[in-house]
């Protein structure tokens, strides 16, 4: 395609608690659970963090690896399941915290957390049509899981921006091409009105994310004519690190050529940001040449196979706005008395 | 009608200097105010709109007072962190709420600090969400 990623950025939470802490509280065996999920931390966000705010920082990031005035922007995209508002978009608040122009296309998608990979496709899409010049893209997600459930040991906050361009002379990563393939699946859901989503019984591996991870990822190759052997680096949606690693190796990947993109075992499952976030730490060392397969997922089900290969600008673009290995680093451990105030988990009478 | 206090009108008119910290600039000498103004002191009228965002690259801590007691509104954020905080290019100080921060003890004056955009406040159950921008320690020391 001629469209490709201009400049990314991301943005985690700097609270963190760990799988050990959770299954403390729960009674679970510590052991038994890393073993389960390989989830070592997640992060947590702060009181005053949401999807919103947590975006706002990647698209930022975002815009100064780009090298472009927000007001260069045509569209700002958003993919998230966990809108702090039902009804008013998250779109248009990045327009005003990011300074872009009002003549924007701007609206938030959601397809569990796969929605931020099509808003990257359909802004290529229109990018190689000529329709915009520069698309900026985020997903952002600040999910829950019910207290003591599975998903509490997972179930995170991040977010991820990319700005997508059809101007070659900024480009440090073209979209060669993408597969997408899709179902009606009912692994995951959660109900208008419910806080916590539920997952559908013997649901959630192989007819859901296997398989429509696998189906797009072969489909993608055969299209474009590539083997396991053409790509440098696969990075797949990470709802913990078990189920990354195992698609790999089913689709004939080394683990080797997996671990570069796994962020889950140390910020657990970002929703929409999780495999864009995978992507954003591979751009961090790949080489120029490299290339990369990305496979999203979203439950109640689909998956977006994406080829992209790296072009020189990518060492220059690194440095120009925090790097996702130095807020890994950059963090507070926090108990989960902490954990459920932040998260707003204390049933309370007054909020604020 | 569902309860909610924030007066909208009022909360919209401010989003620039909310979300971006926009500020005055003197044309004619380069002084920056915030909140911003319309006449500078060397006498100019000449004055453009900035966000600090982009003017400034490094933010110090100068001093810090943490609040225990809080109006209603902020009783579950408890303690409250405000920090005075400046640029030296263009010279500028703020007073701006510190988040992020789990051990006051780890706030120093003269420690490096980053703007976020955060909620400043959710208006009850049913109103609107606020956002602003606070300060809090830098993830990385801006080389200058
Ligand atoms: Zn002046």
């Amino acid at each position: 395609m001629r469209a490709g990623i201009a400049g990314w950025g991301t943005y985690i939470p700097r609270f963190r608690i760990s799988t050990r802490e959770i299954a403390r509280v729960w009674g679970d065996d510590p052991l038994r659970i890393r073993d389960l999920y390989l989830i070592d931390e997640k992060t947590v966000e702060n009181y005053d963090e949401d999807a919103v705010t947590m975006a706002v920082e990647a698209a930022r990031r975002a815009l100064a690896r780009a090298e472009i005035s927000p007001r260069d922007v045509d569209c700002v995209f958003v993919g998230t399941e966990s809108k702090p508002y039902a009804v008013k978009p998250v779109a248009s608040i990045l327009i005003d915290a990011l300074g872009l122009r009002y003549d924007v296309q701007a609206v938030d998608a959601e397809f569990a957390c796969k929605a931020a990979s099509d808003m990257m496709l359909l802004t290529a899409l229109a990018i190689e049509a000529g329709r915009y010049k520069h698309g900026l893209v985020v997903g952002s997600d600040a999910s829950q899981g019910e207290p003591g459930e599975h998903l509490d040991y997972s179930a995170s906050a991040g977010a991820v921006a990319y700005v997508l361009t059809g101007d070659r002379e900024k480009m440090c990563a073209e979209i060669e091409g993408f597969y997408s393939y899709c179902s009606d699946t009912p692994d995951f859901w959660r109900r208008d009105g419910s806080p916590f989503p539920v997952h559908g019984e013997g649901f959630t591996g192989e007819p859901a994310y296997f398989r429509h991870i696998i189906a797009a990822a072969r489909g993608l190759m055969e299209k474009l004519g590539l083997k396991p052997n053409d790509f440098d680096y696969v990075v797949f949606h990470q709802p913990n690190t078990r189920f990354p690693l195992r698609v790999a190796s089913v689709l004939g990947f080394p683990i080797d050529k997996a671990k570069p993109g796994i962020v889950v075992d140390r910020i657990g499952n970002t929703y929409n940001a999780s495999a864009l976030l995978g992507l954003a730490k591979v751009l961090e060392i790949a080489k120029p040449g490299s290339r990369i397969l990305v496979v999203t997922y979203g439950s109640g089900a689909g998956s977006n196979a994406i080829s992209l290969v790296v072009t020189d600008k990518i060492e220059h673009k690194r440095e120009l706005a925090d790097k996702l290995s130095e807020q890994l680093e950059k963090k507070i451990l926090i108990d989960y008395s902490m954990n459920l105030r932040f998260r707003k988990l204390i049933k309370m009478l007054h909020s604020g | 009608m569902p309860d909610y206090n924030v007066p909208v009108p009022r909360y919209w008119r401010n989003i620039p200097t909310y979300y971006r910290l926009t500020v005055s600039r003197c044309r004619s000498c380069g002084r920056v105010y915030y909140p911003p103004r319309a006449r500078c002191v060397c006498g100019s009228r000449d004055i453009e709109q900035v966000s600090l965002l982009d003017a400034c690259r490094k933010f110090r801590l100068a001093e810090f007072t943490v609040l225990h007691s809080v109006s209603v509104d902020f009783e579950k954020q408890k303690p409250l962190i405000f920090g005075l905080v400046k640029c030296e290019n263009p010279e500028v100080s703020l007073v701006s709420p510190i988040t992020d921060v789990l051990n006051v003890g780890d706030l120093q004056s003269g420690i490096e600090l980053e703007p976020v955009f955060r909620v400043v406040k959710r208006d009850g159950s049913y109103g609107i969400v606020c956002y602003g921008t606070k300060f809090r320690i830098a993830t990385r020391e801006v080389k200058v």
